[in-house]
């Protein structure tokens, strides 16, 4: 029964890592390949992390697994907004069939925006 | 078939595979941003790379590489985003 529920954790979380993967190769633009990773690559973990807690069955490896469980899931989402601030202030182009571009008007990303003087920007 | 043969013959070889696309991106990606994404990506697979190898070896002391791995994903994201955005003011 707990050799059954392994195998099916762990196959689920590599399929969700390839489709992570897979996304990330395939996928237009920056932005969409970013969306991609964040989502599958912490489930995807998850799952082979929950395999690992129920193979072991010891308390140290299950406080340790719930440990990098909570990093990943603490850390990742911050680390993406924060590639993706950085790489619209830098100037990466969307997909061309994107819709809405919400922070074209946003004063915090003026790096981009040629009406404002330079020094203005440096003196922050 | 045992829990360590199937992980061994079965996961890992998909793991390997969505690896190998990773890599893939991280060579071409047109910008510094890509590759940081993919380096992130990359660095969160070693992670469970590492956890199937523990399986595997039937030895939970590599648990601790996993998440020291998991810490250094971030901090490496949050670096580079940083001096991308540093480089980009000074400009």
């Amino acid at each position: 029964m707990n050799d059954l529920l392994i195998k099916i954790l762990s196959t689920l979380g590599a399929v969700f890592v390839l489709i992570a993967s897979f996304g990330v190769f395939k996928m237009p633009d920056f932005y969409s390949r970013l969306s991609v990773t964040i989502k599958a690559a912490t489930l995807g973990i998850g799952c082979i992390l929950i395999a690992a807690t129920i193979h072991f069955a010891e308390f140290s490896v299950t406080t340790k697994a719930i440990a990098i469980i909570f990093f990943l899931f603490i850390t990742s989402p911050v680390a993406g907004f924060l590639i993706s601030k950085v790489a619209y202030i830098t100037g990466t182009k969307l997909w061309k069939d994107s819709i809405i571009d919400e922070l074209k008007n946003d004063p915090d990303s003026n790096c981009t925006n040629p009406a404002l003087p330079k020094d203005k920007i440096k003196k922050e | 078939m045992t829990v360590e043969d199937y992980i061994a013959y079965i996961v890992m070889p998909i793991i390997c595979l969505a690896i190998f696309f990773i890599m893939l991106r991280f060579i071409k990606g047109p910008q510094v941003v890509d590759r940081v994404v993919a380096l992130d990506l990359l660095i969160t697979v070693g992670v469970a790379f590492i956890t199937l190898f523990s399986i595997i070896v039937n030895n939970p002391l590599f648990l601790d590489e996993a998440m020291i791995l998991a810490l250094i994903a971030f901090l490496s994201t949050v670096a580079f985003s940083f001096y991308i955005f540093k480089r980009k003011r000074d400009e």
